[in-house]
């Protein structure tokens, strides 16, 4: 049975970091958004995965509102995305520097 | 696999009253907000700031009851209360200040504005609440998805969009880490629920430093910083804090620092509890880097906005020295803190909610020049804010620190609390230079405030009247405090 578990931790373990390195060097923001829902579906793998190895039922639901809230989450960033492009016709991450510090 | 059994749970209405009325209104607001035209549209405030009247009457007739509702998922105690108390008062004023604001943003008068700063208000009071981690995640995207269109809301400003854009993908990356950390803890303890992964770890303590474990930490710790604002993980804080509406950067300051706060304590002081001698250690560098760092960038900043948010940064660091003391007089320090530290910063960001005309702030330090003597009353109010923040008799910004202070002395970390007493040193400097700037200076341009609706009037006095009883009487409200956290361990 370990051996089952292992398998899955490692593979949403690689996802994660995949994810999570493409969020922050990635320009483009639906990209850098694409990156981050990476980074969830490697939360679901892992949930499931504990979910089965401890035979408890409660790790399956969290995967269901995880999915449910980043859809709700994609929603609301596709709109702010949508609004940024009429504004600024370009999508770039880096090129949103209107404050400084 | 066990089967699924499903059980109907007993229906508590009591136990989660205030969010109800809370939800109720959002959605009636949004409807009339749709079926009513523009010109009846300022009725919208006055109609949402009824039903946050209602809940906080309902939180304060509930207190002081114990109890897990619904299978657990909810812990209705004192401290539930107390965040709920403090959620609704930073809504009520962030109201207040909207209906004045919507005169300059005629956009902001719109039914969902007020129905997402409800459901914000929502998401806040059960974070507070939250007895199971899938809780605590479903109540923190609640409120954070309704402040990423918040932040937003301005949207013929290209920095409102600017900052809701920021905001909403360091959030959500944010999430990923937090929601990781939450797996990883349920590999090894097989539960969500906050209080049984407490008695589990204290039952297996062989489990405590394994890697499952500790990554899990490591990775709830990277996203809690996102949230409360931690400083390797503060970048977002001023863009958002300077781009969103001024009425939107009070309630995401005040409001979403009480509720992230409030979820912080409730997952590491009930189910990370055995774990504490690790995690007090990296949260002590973490708070010394967050007074520090956050006090010595707002030295150097023009923008009022922008200073307040490094000032909310820093703010954050004391908090955190109270969580690194740990003790119960520390989290009382911290509840006295939090709803201190709402009522100034809400009336702080109220008076710059003041200054503006159609679709143009004022928030550079230079347009506040000569405004102290042209409009006394506001100015009065402007000082008293910024003497309680950066931490003077007799306000109530004064008896926070002590409080925090004194009981960082007394868990032992007398370093922490003299770097504390440093920074808030630090910090006179630019909450002093506002005050001089509004009265020792001659006023280049002529800056005029547009007459004040009675609603601001009201939202200052209020604050105004917080701060200053919090700092002379602060023993009831101490009280209050001290019955909330001894409900809670």
């Amino acid at each position: 049975m370990i051996e089952f578990q292992n398998v899955y931790l490692g593979l949403s373990a690689v996802l994660f970091v995949i994810g999570a390195i493409g969020a922050i060097t990635r320009r483009n923001a639906i990209v850098v958004f694409m990156c981050i829902e990476i980074m969830l579906g490697a939360v679901n793998i892992v949930f499931i995965t504990f979910s089965r190895a401890n035979q408890s039922v409660e790790g399956i639901f969290m995967v269901l509102f995880v999915m449910a809230v980043a859809a709700a989450e994609a929603a609301v960033g596709l709109a702010i995305f949508i609004l940024m492009y009429r504004k600024r016709g370009s999508l770039d991450v880096e090129r949103f520097n209107l404050m400084k510090w | 696999m066990e089967t699924l059994e499903f059980v109907i749970p007993a229906l508590n209405i009591k136990a989660i009253m205030p969010q109800i009325i809370l939800c109720l209104t959002a959605l009636i607001v949004l409807l009339v907000g749709v079926f009513s035209g523009r010109e009846k549209n300022s009725q919208l405030g006055y109609l949402s700031l009824m039903g946050v009247a209602l809940a906080l009457v309902s939180v304060l007739l509930f207190s002081g009851e114990r109890e897990s509702a619904y299978s657990g998922m909810l812990l209705v105690d004192g401290f539930a209360s107390f965040v709920s108390l403090t959620v609704c008062i930073v809504t009520l004023l962030t109201i207040l200040i909207s209906i004045n604001y919507q005169k300059f943003f005629t956009e902001i008068n719109s039914g969902e504005y007020y129905c997402l700063v409800l459901f914000a208000a929502f998401g806040m009071t059960l974070m507070g609440a939250s007895g199971n981690l899938l809780m605590v995640f479903l109540a923190l995207e609640t409120m954070s998805i309704s402040i990423y269109v918040l932040a937003g809301y301005q949207q013929g400003r290209e920095k409102s969009i600017e900052s809701a854009l920021k905001y909403f993908l360091l959030g959500a990356f944010a999430s990923g880490f937090l929601l990781y950390g939450f797996a990883l803890i349920y590999g090894a303890t097989g539960t969500l629920d906050i209080t049984k992964i407490g008695t589990f770890l204290n039952a297996h303590p062989q489990i405590l430093h394994t890697p499952l474990m500790m990554g899990g930490l490591a990775l709830m710790t990277v996203g809690f910083g996102f949230k409360v604002a931690m400083v390797p993980f503060h970048m977002w804080t001023p863009d958002v804090y300077e781009g969103a509406p001024t009425s939107v950067t009070a309630f995401m300051a005040s409001g979403v620092k009480a509720a992230a706060f409030a979820a912080l304590i409730r997952v590491y002081f009930i189910a990370l509890d055995s774990l504490q001698v690790d995690w007090t250690a990296v949260m002590w560098a973490f708070a010394f880097l967050t007074m520090t760092v956050g006090n010595v960038i707002a030295i150097s900043q023009n923008n009022i906005k922008r200073m307040l948010a490094y000032s909310s940064i820093a703010h954050a660091g004391y908090l955190l020295v109270g969580f690194v003391a740990g003790s119960q007089l520390a989290l009382t320090g911290i509840l006295f803190y939090l709803l201190s530290y709402a009522f100034m910063n809400m009336g702080a960001f109220g008076v710059i909610a003041l200054l503006g005309k159609q679709g143009e702030e004022y928030t550079e330090l230079a347009d506040f020049r000569g405004l102290g003597f042209k409009y006394p009353l506001m100015g009065l109010a402007m000082a008293v804010f910024m003497f309680s923040m950066a931490g003077i008799p007799p306000t109530a910004g004064f008896m926070g620190k002590f409080y925090i202070f004194s009981a960082a002395i007394k868990s032992g970390y007398i370093w922490l609390a003299i770097i504390g007493v440093i920074n808030s040193v630090i910090s006179i400097y630019y909450y002093l230079r506002v005050i001089i700037v509004m009265y020792f200076q001659e006023a280049e341009q002529e800056v005029s405030m547009p007459a004040p609706s009675p609603a601001i009037v009201v939202a200052l006095v209020l604050a105004a009247a917080g701060v200053l009883l919090m700092g002379i009487l602060p023993s009831y409200f101490w009280n209050i405090a001290q019955n909330s956290v001894f409900t809670f361990i």
